[in-house]
């Protein structure tokens, strides 16, 4: 399938500049929208992998709802029009290069790992396992218990948020 | 299938030109009927009825070339490229809508599996247009916009998604093609000859979403972050000509999407009970659009008779009143799928 392959790459790049983008840029605003086209670009790897409603949760909550929450944020406190040279950065390169390159070491190690070189053979099974209809039936029936305890998690950081927002 | 045998690169071409086609036509419908002839019967307008002599045909007409005519305004202080893009992120928001609306059982670009889901997701990114558009303007009116609308939408997002979940739960499905065809081969109480209409058993759910979509569309009880008394009109007061002429497309454009999306969910679509087959093909279209002016005239009679709602009771409405009732109509619907 090199079609799925060129078009991995293709996006995969942009995703790459685009993430570039996101911590170069001199502007809050500008950095936000960066990072939409990063995840428009998971978005579109999802769909790559036929896990079309996975794609489409992302969308609608990290592109929909997310990062509007960080313009929202952004714009209500401060809402610099002009490039802000030097204000967005600190003296933390060494440390966030650690960080990054620990993940990105621990992820391949990991992906590599759990695959070992199994390549995914496209499907009608494979399409069938990533439809709406299976992935609710997974997540209702088999990891319930997981589902319940994050579902519990949220509700306590909403009400913890509501707590700490409130004025009296 | 129809009768027709046609190749797939064909079928892309006809589907791209009948999407790229359909949001000047929405718009232009809607403008045309609702706002210019509807309003101006219903507010006593002179003006629109004027032009070209016969009901003021040509109105429309000289609006189109007023804003061709019109000059190409940047703020100084903008940012160029948000200040472009925004416009354009809107409209195609509101074009990927109309991928998954099913015109006839075979007449739909994309039979996409989880249709609805998809298509309020794509249209949750017009946000992401709204405050680029208010951001770059370096304008504070337009900021100050930006963020009522940002505000607006994230809180009538819910309402929407809980009142398309209970149709999601009714029907079993989130395919649009789907959920048209249970509610044409349904009976409800053991009446076949009208099939099953969700709006007869999921009528707060229809509520629900013209209320929201009259938000999410900032039309006027819910217009609060476009008042021209107060902000000029809020996030596009900087966009002239043909820029804001895309915003007003994509609003126009919305509302022909989210009446069709209300048409298809709760009044059945394209489909007209007893016609099957490959005259439903050809009738469907037709049945949506007239099922879809319904709705839109109900959406469009809201936005001409009532007056602006305040930002508080605008937000307090949406938290403490809609999203409560539509969580207990998704109680209700799950439990009646359920127990029958």
């Amino acid at each position: 399938m090199w079609e799925q392959e060129v078009a991995f790459w293709i996006i995969a790049v942009a995703m790459a500049l685009a993430a570039i983008g996101v911590v170069r840029s001199d502007n809050v605003v500008h950095a936000a929208l960066y990072l939409v086209v990063v995840l428009a670009g998971s978005a579109a790897q999802y769909i790559l992998l036929l896990a079309e409603f996975v794609a489409w949760v992302q969308v609608l909550i990290y592109i929909g709802a997310i990062v509007v929450l960080f313009l929202f944020g952004i714009m209500l406190t401060r809402a610099p029009m002009r490039e802000e040279s030097g204000k967005l950065d600190n003296d933390q390169r060494l440390a966030s290069a650690v960080v990054s390159l620990f993940l990105f070491g621990v992820l391949t190690v990991f992906l590599v790992d759990a695959f070992q070189g199994d390549e995914v053979k496209f499907s009608d099974d494979l399409v069938k396992l990533g439809s709406s209809a299976n992935v609710g039936e997974s997540i209702f029936r088999e990891y319930v218990i997981p589902f319940e305890v994050v579902s519990m998690l949220l509700l306590a950081a909403l009400v913890g948020a509501v707590a700490l927002a409130r004025k009296d | 299938m129809l009768a027709l045998e046609i190749g797939w690169g064909t079928t892309l071409a006809i589907k791209t030109l009948v999407v790229l086609m359909i949001i000047p036509l929405g718009a232009l419908i809607l403008g045309y009927v609702f706002l210019l002839k509807m309003m101006s019967h219903m507010q006593s307008r002179l003006g629109p009825m004027d032009p070209g002599g016969f009901h003021g045909w040509f109105q429309l007409i000289g609006d189109g070339m007023k804003f061709i005519q019109k000059e190409d305004i940047m703020p100084d202080g903008a940012d160029r490229r948000v200040f472009a893009g925004a416009p354009a992120v809107v409209l195609i928001s509101t074009f990927l809508v109309f991928l998954v609306i099913p015109m006839g059982p075979d007449l739909v670009v994309k039979d996409l599996d989880v249709g609805v889901f998809y298509a309020l997701a794509v249209s949750s990114l017009s946000v992401i247009g709204v405050l680029m558009a208010g951001w770059a303007s370096a304008n504070k009116y337009a900021l100050l916009g930006a963020l009522r609308a940002a505000g607006q939408l994230i809180a009538y997002e819910l309402p929407l998604l809980l009142a398309v979940t209970g149709v999601v739960i009714q029907a079993g499905t989130m395919n649009l093609n789907q959920i048209v065809i249970q509610q044409q081969e349904n009976a409800i109480f053991g009446v076949d000859w009208i099939g099953n209409p969700y709006i007869l058993t999921q009528f707060v759910g229809f509520a629900l979403f013209i209320i929201a979509a009259q938000a999410e569309l900032t039309q006027t009880p819910f217009d609060m972050p476009v008042a021209e008394s107060e902000l000029v009109s809020g996030y596009m007061v900087e966009y002239t000509g043909f820029r804001f002429l895309f915003f007003f497309m994509g609003e126009f454009g919305t509302a022909f999407a989210f009446s069709a999306i209300a048409a298809t969910l709760f009044l059945g679509g394209y489909a007209v009970p007893w016609v099957h087959g490959d005259a439903a093909n050809w009738i469907g279209p037709f049945v949506l659009f007239g099922k879809l002016m319904l709705v839109a005239f109900l959406m469009f009679w809201a936005r001409f008779t009532y007056p602006r709602l305040r930002e508080d009771q605008l937000q307090a409405f949406a938290w403490k009143f809609l999203i409560p009732i539509g969580l207990a109509n998704l109680l209700f619907t799950a439990f009646f799928k359920v127990a029958l």
